[in-house]
């Protein structure tokens, strides 16, 4: 993989342009050996994730927005680290959840938490939305893919805009929509079918009902996603109570049915 | 990691496992959806399903793929979702740049010759997106003008395009553009019956397309303005 910026960053820069560098091979233009791998290194981007977190979910509710990630962020199959948190606030109007690689979840939090600073240093009473944080997020992750250099996460965005609350969710490609009920990941799959039929029961639900409905569903996460961990944060956002992050919460979870009615390993 | 999987001459077949195999990072995903649009002599209909999905998942039923860019200009998108989101972004801030520049909004020929180029520009990293533009023309009459993602644009009275687009061009060649059709008198197609057709073809569509269903927003463009209209498809 040839790149366009020949300049290692491991080795010295050549003595003049296009001259011979210190402790390198050095082939002279034209012939043949110049155009093959000299500097052909190129440079390493995430082209697979490695620390990596499971599913996020979220709910709109009655007053607000639920979203919950459990805390467990995994070295392929390895429960590599038991004690991440995924959800954070933004400011006193968004929260967001980050699935996927752990380390460019961690990169992106330090570009948003610097964005709010710098925000707050104008000190002009605006502070961002969440349609906006979701619109920036789109742009970032939509050119971090252009340049083939994707954020590898799933990011879910919640708020309160205008008095109404607002789920929002971004992917590393850049592909975003809003929904009162997104899952990324496995919780697409185990966690959507849930949300879903709850929300079109009951759009209006109360905080309680809306915390009791993400503790089941990350209780059914739990016991079918093996990438997951009994033990996750709440990020709860409302128009009177502002933003909470909840949690660790435990997941109550009982394995004897697998042992098939013998209580004895044989 | 190489980009290239293998050294071609040290691939073993016999050795191939069946197993999760490193999947490299692409920049493109099929989002699905469907865009259909009938012109007439004085109105123009769009219509696009308002299904997002991805492989098996559903991510939403209610994604409005129509972008109204003027007072009588629509542009339905369907494919690459994250594509469509730039692209619209960028026509809108340029529809917008012109009517600043020339104090009046760009007329829908303009819109489609600009599309186009737009899409050229991104030749050698397309944005993959089926395109479809629905207007009026100077002197009034709907005009409908596709896309391939590189550029190519074709003017047209009746398409469709997106995820059913080869599912239900024949069928609009066949009821809208009287195609094999013997003995038929070609009269010019109403509103209401380019409005009762784009209804029933989505209806099929959505029985044998999964990636095509849940509702359609539909955009009938007139002198007067842009009416909008939904209907349910089936959701499963």
């Amino acid at each position: 993989m040839s790149m366009p910026n020949k300049a290692d960053c491991f080795s010295s820069l050549p003595f003049w342009q296009n001259g011979p560098a210190p402790g390198a091979f050095y082939n002279f233009p034209g012939t043949a050996a110049s155009s093959s791998n000299y500097n052909d290194c190129g440079i390493q981007r995430t082209q697979t994730p490695m620390v990596t977190g499971s599913s996020v979910i979220g709910i709109q509710y009655k007053d607000g927005i639920i979203i919950a990630a459990d805390v467990l962020a995994s070295y392929g199959s390895l429960a590599r680290f038991r004690n991440c948190e995924r959800v954070m606030k933004v400011n006193d109007n968004i929260i967001l959840g980050a699935g996927g690689d752990y380390a460019d979840y961690q990169y992106l939090r330090s570009l948003i938490e610097q964005k709010i600073i710098d925000e707050k240093c104008l000190d002009d009473g605006f502070t961002l939305k969440p349609k906006s944080l979701h619109c920036w997020l789109t742009r970032v992750m939509y050119n971090k893919r252009s340049n083939f250099n994707p954020l590898w996460n799933n990011f879910i965005i919640g708020g309160i805009e205008d008095g109404k609350p607002f789920l929002g969710t971004v992917d590393k490609l850049g592909t975003a929509f809003s929904d009162p009920v997104i899952a990324t990941g496995y919780g697409a799959y185990l966690a959507t079918p849930i949300l879903t039929k709850a929300y079109d029961a009951n759009s209006q639900m109360t905080e309680e009902e809306a915390t009791n409905l993400i503790y089941k569903v990350m209780q059914v996460l739990f016991y079918r996603d093996a990438r997951s961990f009994p033990k996750y944060h709440l990020g709860v956002i409302s128009k009177e109570k502002g933003v909470e992050i909840r949690g660790p919460i435990e997941i109550e979870h009982n394995w004897e049915v697998s042992t098939m009615g013998r209580n004895q390993l044989r | 990691m190489a980009l290239v999987d293998r050294e071609p001459s040290r691939y073993l077949p016999d050795y191939d496992v069946q197993a999760p195999k490193q999947l490299h990072f692409s920049p493109y995903a099929d989002n699905g959806g469907s865009v259909v649009a009938i012109a007439g002599d004085d109105f123009s209909i769009i219509a696009a399903d308002t299904r997002l999905s991805a492989g098996f998942s559903i991510y939403t039923r209610k994604q409005e793929k129509l972008f109204t860019l003027s007072s009588n200009t629509v542009l339905g998108c369907s494919g690459c979702w994250c594509d469509t989101l730039t692209l619209t972004r960028v026509m809108a801030a340029r529809m917008q740049m012109y009517e600043h520049e020339h104090h009046k909004t760009m007329a829908t020929p303009a819109a489609a010759q600009m599309l186009s180029t737009m899409l050229y520009y991104k030749r050698f990293f397309p944005y993959y997106v089926s395109n479809i533009l629905a207007g009026l023309d100077s002197e009034g009459k709907g005009v409908i003008y596709r896309y391939d993602p590189v550029g190519h644009c074709e003017k047209n009275y009746y398409v469709a395009g997106g995820s059913s687009g080869a599912l239900l061009q024949p069928l609009l060649d066949n009821q809208v553009g009287y195609l094999n059709q013997e003995n038929v008198e070609k009269v010019p197609i109403t509103k209401e019956k380019a409005l009762a057709i784009i209804k029933d073809v989505f209806t099929s569509a959505a029985e044998r397309d999964i990636y095509t269903g849940d509702g359609i927003f539909i955009k009938i463009i007139t002198k007067d303005g842009i009416a909008t209209d939904f209907f349910e498809l089936r959701r499963d």
